[in-house]
């Protein structure tokens, strides 16, 4: 992404990038970049903090929670973002919801026909891809003020930013718990037979909230411009 | 026209209302068949999963019809109502019905000239509901097989209630205690034989961090088998017909 | 009547949304730096709650549960709208949310510009969505059943923000390691009283 393309070649898709600055310049690049530290969505900017609790026990579902809210959360940026200026300020909330319930509800009923199992995998998270303030947070704070392209990088980067959150809590508790990570033992035998034992305590819901807290504290050890000032 | 007025408001929603409404219909309407075949192949999977004959979702109907060899719909009398097609029943409605309108469906599967029972089973969880089904031996009494199922408990807790290695804890447990009255089987965070070597306690070990869950399912397991212990105690030639 | 009070103390401490279910977090550790704030917001979860999950009982009974259509002619009777619960309740709620926010704008700028985003973001605190869902599962036989509960789970919300606010303010007189201070050590202290709460698990009422 050169300075080149900037003045002299329109970009291919330019309806979509009204600043006409290249798809990729440092601005755009912080949208993507800016919400793994920063600006993250869960230890910052405390979005999300529901479904990250509720679904950190294992690695598996934390990514697969992961992979489904980022593409919620491009697709609806996207179509909020195209229906701005168009959208009645009254009743934005509304029409909001029912953009990312019904793209939800719609991709739901698809794969209960066609994709049965993979359905039964992602049933659980539904609800909780609805009602995930990270996506409704977005939508209402970014993609109702800025172009098609950029809310579409600002949805992957939170998206990206809160599965990160989501990873690392979820390896913690499985591996501290369980023992397991992806369901596959990796602590061996032999420890456990030198008397180590699995902390069930991981394994309670409370806990995520506790790793969270402490991964708070290293994030803001290593980057201190984040602490906060009483 | 003014993005805040009354009018472009009212429009604005009538139209996305319209627009969502019509979607969302036409596709739930037109996926419906499919949906439900997903679903009845599921139950027979499930079914005959209890009994030890795992199959593919695909080929289930074809392998069902060779193993189940009758489906009952049962009066809380026990006494059999023909007029009912069991495979079809719904306990989540059946449940609410009062005891005597109620119909308990019962599977009743031969593999290897070997006779099972397959009871459904279902309840509450943490979050939503959970159901299942559990096969019985001739003696109506040892557990074959159990299959749990759920809408939507935790994933890695409540959830591991559909894993392989809790259900197989099941196998083996009989329902009965010694002294020959139905207790069912108890999901105990208290056991003293973690391992399952005792198969007469009616316990299995729980999984840790999911107490609700695992109460939940000792509940159904109890609260559903004992309605159909007037059928078990008819003697097999003197059961009764409804109709 | 008994069955009632057991429920609203049901729904206020054994079933309490955020340390049971650990609903409605965001707001709960975004909004909870001052009791006043956490107050207001409470007051309007509250409201909101004991409003939309009514609401939704009746749409849930007449409108979407299979055969909940027979009332306009026994052809409907094979009708199932239980594909738009999630759109309809929180359709519902969104506009519950939109009007609480018009009231607090009007009566009490201060409280709205506290509030910020929360105020909207009420109608996706999970713990409103979960109050209607929780609903329709737990099969209410009736409508002031649902509005209790209703009502309950508010009043819980309202307790445990309260709570965790009058922590948050007496806390910022302590030494906290920097890193940790302000939603740092509100996590851990969630975690903490959450680990507590769950000695409530046991008592069946």
């Amino acid at each position: 992404m050169s300075k080149k393309n900037n003045s002299e070649t329109k970009p291919m898709i330019f309806f979509l990038n009204e600043e006409k600055e290249p798809l990729f310049s440092k601005k755009n690049r912080a949208l993507l970049t800016d919400p793994m530290d920063d600006n993250n969505p869960i230890t910052v900017q405390v979005l999300g903090v529901c479904s990250a609790l509720a679904i950190t026990v294992q690695l598996k579902p934390a990514i697969v929670m992961s992979l489904s809210v980022m593409v919620v959360m491009a697709a609806s940026n996207v179509i909020i973002s195209l229906l701005r200026d168009l959208i009645p300020n009254r009743i934005r909330i509304i029409v909001q919801l029912v953009v990312v319930a019904s793209m939800v509800i719609l991709v739901d009923q698809i794969l209960r026909a066609y994709a049965y199992d993979v359905s039964k995998e992602l049933s659980i998270f539904i609800g909780l891809i609805i009602t995930n303030c990270i996506v409704m947070g977005r939508l209402e704070a970014f993609a109702l003020g800025n172009g098609v392209w950029r809310s579409f990088l600002d949805g992957i980067g939170n998206a990206a930013g809160y599965g990160f959150i989501l990873i690392i809590v979820a390896f913690f508790r499985e591996l501290l718990g369980s023992g397991n990570l992806l369901g596959y033992q990796v602590i061996p035998d032999m420890i456990y037979e030198m008397g180590y034992v699995n902390n069930g305590l991981m394994l309670l819901s409370p806990m995520a909230l506790i790793t969270v807290g402490l991964y708070i504290w290293f994030q803001r050890s290593k980057n201190r411009t984040l602490i906060e000032k009483n | 026209m003014d993005r805040d007025s009354n009018i472009y408001t009212f429009l604005f929603s009538a139209i996305m209302v319209l627009i969502v409404a019509a979607t969302l219909a036409a596709t739930a309407t037109s996926l419906q068949d499919i949906q439900a075949e997903n679903v009845r192949k599921e139950k027979m999977q499930n079914i005959l999963e209890t009994i030890g004959v795992l199959v593919e979702r695909e080929k289930a109907p074809e392998i069902y019809t060779k193993y189940i060899i009758e489906e009952l719909a049962l009066a809380s009398d026990g006494s059999i109502d023909k007029e009912i097609d069991a495979f079809k029943l719904k306990l989540n409605l059946e449940i609410k019905k009062p005891i005597e309108q109620q119909r308990f469906p019962l599977y009743l599967a031969k593999v290897d000239s070997l006779q099972y029972y397959i009871v459904p089973l279902r309840g509450s969880g943490l979050w939503d509901a959970i159901w299942g089904y559990v096969a019985l031996e001739a003696d109506k009494n040892t557990i074959k097989g159990a299959v749990f199922d759920h809408k939507g408990e935790t994933a890695g807790l409540g959830a591991e209630i559909t894993q392989k290695w809790f259900q197989d804890r099941f196998t083996g447990e009989k329902i009965f205690n010694n002294n020959g009255k139905l207790v069912g089987i108890n999901v105990s965070k208290t056991n003293n034989d973690p391992d399952g070597n005792d198969k007469d306690d009616n316990e299995v070990d729980a999984i840790s961090g999911a107490t609700i869950t695992g109460d939940g399912v000792t509940d159904m397991i109890k609260e559903r088998l004992q309605n159909y212990l007037s059928y078990f105690n008819i003697k097999n030639e003197k059961i009764a017909y409804i109709n | 009547m008994e069955a009632y009070l057991n429920l609203f103390v049901k729904s206020i401490f054994i079933e309490n949304m955020i340390f049971a279910y650990f609903l409605g977090m965001c707001s709960y550790l975004a909004v909870s730096k001052t009791v006043k704030t956490a107050v207001g917001l409470g007051f309007a979860v509250i409201f909101v709650l004991a409003i939309t999950v009514p609401i939704n009982f009746l749409i849930d009974t007449y409108i979407l549960k299979p055969g909940a259509l027979k009332w306009i002619g026994p052809e409907y009777e094979t009708v199932n709208l239980s594909f738009l619960s999630f759109i309809m309740f929180i359709a519902v709620i969104a506009s519950m949310v939109q009007l609480v926010e018009m009231i607090v704008e009007r009566f009490s700028p201060e409280l709205y510009g506290a509030l910020g985003i929360f105020l909207p973001l009420i109608a996706v605190n999970c713990a409103i969505l979960g109050g209607s869902l929780f609903m329709q599962q737990k099969d209410f036989s009736g409508i002031a059943e649902s509005a209790v509960y209703g009502l309950g789970s508010g009043i819980g919300w309202l307790l445990a923000i309260v709570a965790i606010a009058a922590i948050r303010e007496k806390i910022a007189y302590s030494n906290v390691p920097e890193p940790l201070r302000g939603l740092g050590i509100t996590f851990i202290i969630t975690g903490l009283m959450a680990l507590g709460f769950m000695s409530f698990m046991g008592i069946k009422l």
